[in-house]
């Protein structure tokens, strides 16, 4: 049974037992461990970015009432093998003026705090590659590292488009980083560490969504909105700049910011899991199985998402970040902490079921004077219509101004 | 589940050498190149590196909450908006315009002087070996608990004077670049 | 604790090999037939003309700005939430008035429009 339910810790005492026969050193059997460890892990990350492509695709495809891939294997399960043997084939060009050395440097440089992230991710009880004290910060400042290659991929390429998209990027993310990093405030108040292991462990009761509904819903859409997903996909808006910071990128280059975004969004997914929704604590199915099982679920939320939803303006979207979710935020943060102070003052503990259900009850209290002072505050503004006039219309009320016929 | 803690071994000792070498290796090669290259965009992400760099020394000091804000708030912010700073000029690169002006030797002689000065008097001390980190509460001296308990404990004017700071600076920013 | 950042490096030395792979991978598989025409760079289909460097207008740098000040206020705030059990209520007073400063930065910063994008 320890196999299902706790195979990592079987296989690393197996295996460690098995090098230590072997008669090495205490340092080189740990050193050999954490190498199969971590390949372990990017095997598995690369298997997951293959297979989100295909889930994604079909997913849109049956949200659009079409079938989505269905040729390569069965159900189109090959097609992201298809796609990697025609992305490796194909010519890698390089336009004439771009800076060389920065346009191959930047796909590196953003795949690998894509990887990153997963260190401190616990995947079970005993499968976390290194349960850092500061776990939740380690992910935060591993995860800021990635606009600098933005900037790198649209300032090389040397394309309007492409820097248009680099800088709509690094804004886009750095206006969502606060929302993001303050929202996970009111769990860490909860738990007292930084440390992923213990924030998972502190959920063995209750689901922080439960307890922070406000915040989770704040830290999901700017996790989306880091991770420029539709509906805050901007910096790729096609309509407007091609493909944004990546336009001139083909082949691998493009391979491996794709492969780059898809292992960020099931890192925000599984981090979205891992925080609000318990990690890989559940009954009865394995840890690892329950933590696949939430990480999905966040996915295929996403997936939905960008089935459903048109994409933002520029100004709403920056509007939305800094004039809604950074109070917002900030409101919840201070409420967390009042709560947190009622908790202590009691003497409610998250691990008795009668504290479980005081803290639930103030936190719902808190959560819902939050929305209502929201709703009552927070007026939809008006909407502006830009001053578009049809042509015909235009040479008839204004016929001195072509500008106005124009728009703006 | 992986984390090598022993007793300070010969072989920890070479291991944190070797990291300190690579980290001071790579914050050096990055100001050197920050100086030295024409390409404004080019030299700011030399100065990255040596800001990572310098995250990897505090690391190597055993200051990871140190090692995090650096990179979180030097790469991930200042480097941004010194970025943002130079896309708001016009010309980026010039290869025949000088990348130093005339006091380059003044500075240079200033800086290995400094450093003469510096290795003279810390040199010939002999530092302490510490077996392990001093802790407070069961954690090291430099945990983020501890962090957050001198915060609002010992230090909570500079804490609130913090604040007020960081008022001002957005204000003068807001009102400078309204200009 | 540097032990701890090992699996890190390790990480990171492995991490470091699928893009290089995948460049040494793609050099060897990949056609070589680049010729000027093929390396233009794309726009509509018409030779681009001007400076890629359009001035960048002063709102980027302000909203940089504005986020390395809170940027640096999670700093100081991070240490707080992880701390904040042991401490108590004189904590919750000292972060209010901590936050309470600089919610007065950000409703100036709304007065007087920085936060527009126009």
């Amino acid at each position: 049974m320890d196999i299902i339910y706790d195979p990592f810790r079987v296989i690393g005492d197996a295996l460690r037992g098995l090098l230590g026969g072997f008669g090495l050193p205490d340092w080189a059997v740990q050193l050999i461990m954490i190498v199969i460890g971590v390949s372990v892990l990017v095997v598995f990350a690369m298997l997951t970015m293959m297979f989100l492509t295909w889930l994604e695709r079909k997913l849109i495809a049956r949200i659009q009432d079409r079938v989505g891939p269905n040729r390569v294997g069965p159900l189109g399960l090959l097609q992201p093998v298809a796609d990697m043997v025609k992305l490796f084939t194909k010519e890698f060009i390089i336009p004439t003026n771009a800076d060389k050395v920065i346009y191959y440097l930047a796909p590196i440089i953003f795949v690998i705090p894509a990887f990153m992230v997963f260190a401190v991710m616990p995947f079970d009880r005993h499968a976390i590659i290194s349960d850092l004290n500061i776990g939740w910060l380690y992910i935060v400042a591993i995860g800021s590292t990635s606009t600098i290659a933005l900037l790198m991929a649209g300032w090389s390429s040397n394309n309007k488009y492409a820097l248009l998209g680099g800088m709509r990027a690094v804004a886009q993310f750095v206006s969502y980083e606060i929302p993001q990093v303050l929202s996970v405030v009111g769990i860490l108040l909860l738990v007292g560490s930084l440390r992923m292991g213990a924030i998972v462990e502190a959920q063995n009761t209750i689901w922080f969504v439960l307890l922070q509904p406000v915040a989770f819903v704040i830290f999901l859409l700017s996790t989306i909105s880091e991770i420029n997903r539709t509906p805050f996909d901007l910096p790729e808006a096609e309509s407007e700049i091609i493909a944004g910071y990546h336009t001139e990128y083909g082949a691998i280059g493009f391979a491996l910011f794709s492969l780059a975004e898809f292992i960020n969004m099931f890192a925000a997914s599984a981090l979205a899991a891992t925080i609000f929704f318990g990690g890989w604590q559940g009954p009865i199915l394995p840890g690892w199985l329950w933590f696949l099982i939430k990480s999905y679920a966040m996915v295929f939320v996403m997936i939905w998402l960008r089935g459903t939803l048109p994409r933002l303006r520029v100004d709403q979207l920056m509007n939305f970040a800094w004039k809604v979710l950074v109070p917002l935020s900030l409101v919840n943060l201070t409420l967390a902490g009042v709560g947190v102070s009622v908790m202590n003052y009691y003497g409610w503990q998250l691990s008795s079921l009668p504290g479980v259900l005081f803290a639930f009850g103030t936190f719902l209290v808190f959560n819902v004077i939050m929305v209502l002072l929201f709703l009552a505050l927070y007026r939809t503004p008006k909407v502006e219509r830009r001053n578009v006039v049809l042509v015909k219309q235009a040479s008839k009320s204004r016929p001195q101004t072509p500008a106005a016929a124009s728009g703006r | 589940m992986i984390a090598i803690k022993d007793q300070r071994s010969k072989m920890d000792w070479i291991m944190e050498f070797l990291t300190f070498i690579v980290f001071a290796g790579m914050t050096l090669t990055g100001a050197v190149f920050m100086v030295t290259l024409h390409n404004l965009v080019r030299s700011v992400l030399a100065m990255i590196l040596a800001f990572v760099g310098v995250a990897g020394l505090y690391l190597v000091l055993e200051a990871e909450f140190l090692a995090a804000i650096q990179v979180l708030v030097y790469v991930g912010a200042v480097a941004v908006l010194v970025l943002f700073a130079i896309m708001l000029t016009q010309r980026v690169s010039d290869p025949n315009k000088p990348t130093n002006n005339a006091q380059a030797w003044l500075a240079f002689t200033v800086s290995v002087a400094m450093f003469g000065i510096l290795s003279w008097v810390y040199a010939p001390i002999k530092w302490p070996a510490l077996p392990a980190l001093p802790t407070v509460n069961n954690e090291p001296v430099g945990s983020v608990v501890n962090l957050g308990q001198q915060l609002l404990g010992a230090y909570a004017v500079p804490f609130e004077v913090a604040s007020v700071v960081l008022l001002v600076a957005l204000l003068g920013a807001i009102i400078l670049a309204r200009e | 604790m540097l032990g701890d950042y090992a699996a890190v490096g390790v990480l990171l030395a492995i991490v470091l090999t699928i893009p290089i792979g995948g460049y040494v991978v793609t050099w060897l598989l990949r056609p070589k037939r680049a010729y000027p025409l093929k390396q233009q760079t794309y726009e509509c289909g018409l030779e681009t003309t001007g400076d890629t460097w359009v001035q960048f207008k002063v709102q980027y740098y302000i909203f940089a700005l504005i986020f390395v000040v809170f940027d640096i206020e999670t700093v100081f705030i991070y240490p707080w939430a992880v701390a904040y059990k042991q401490t108590g209520l004189f904590a919750l007073v000292e972060m209010m008035i901590f936050i309470l400063i600089l919610v007065m930065g950000l409703a100036y910063a709304w007065r007087k429009g920085a936060l527009e994008w126009v």
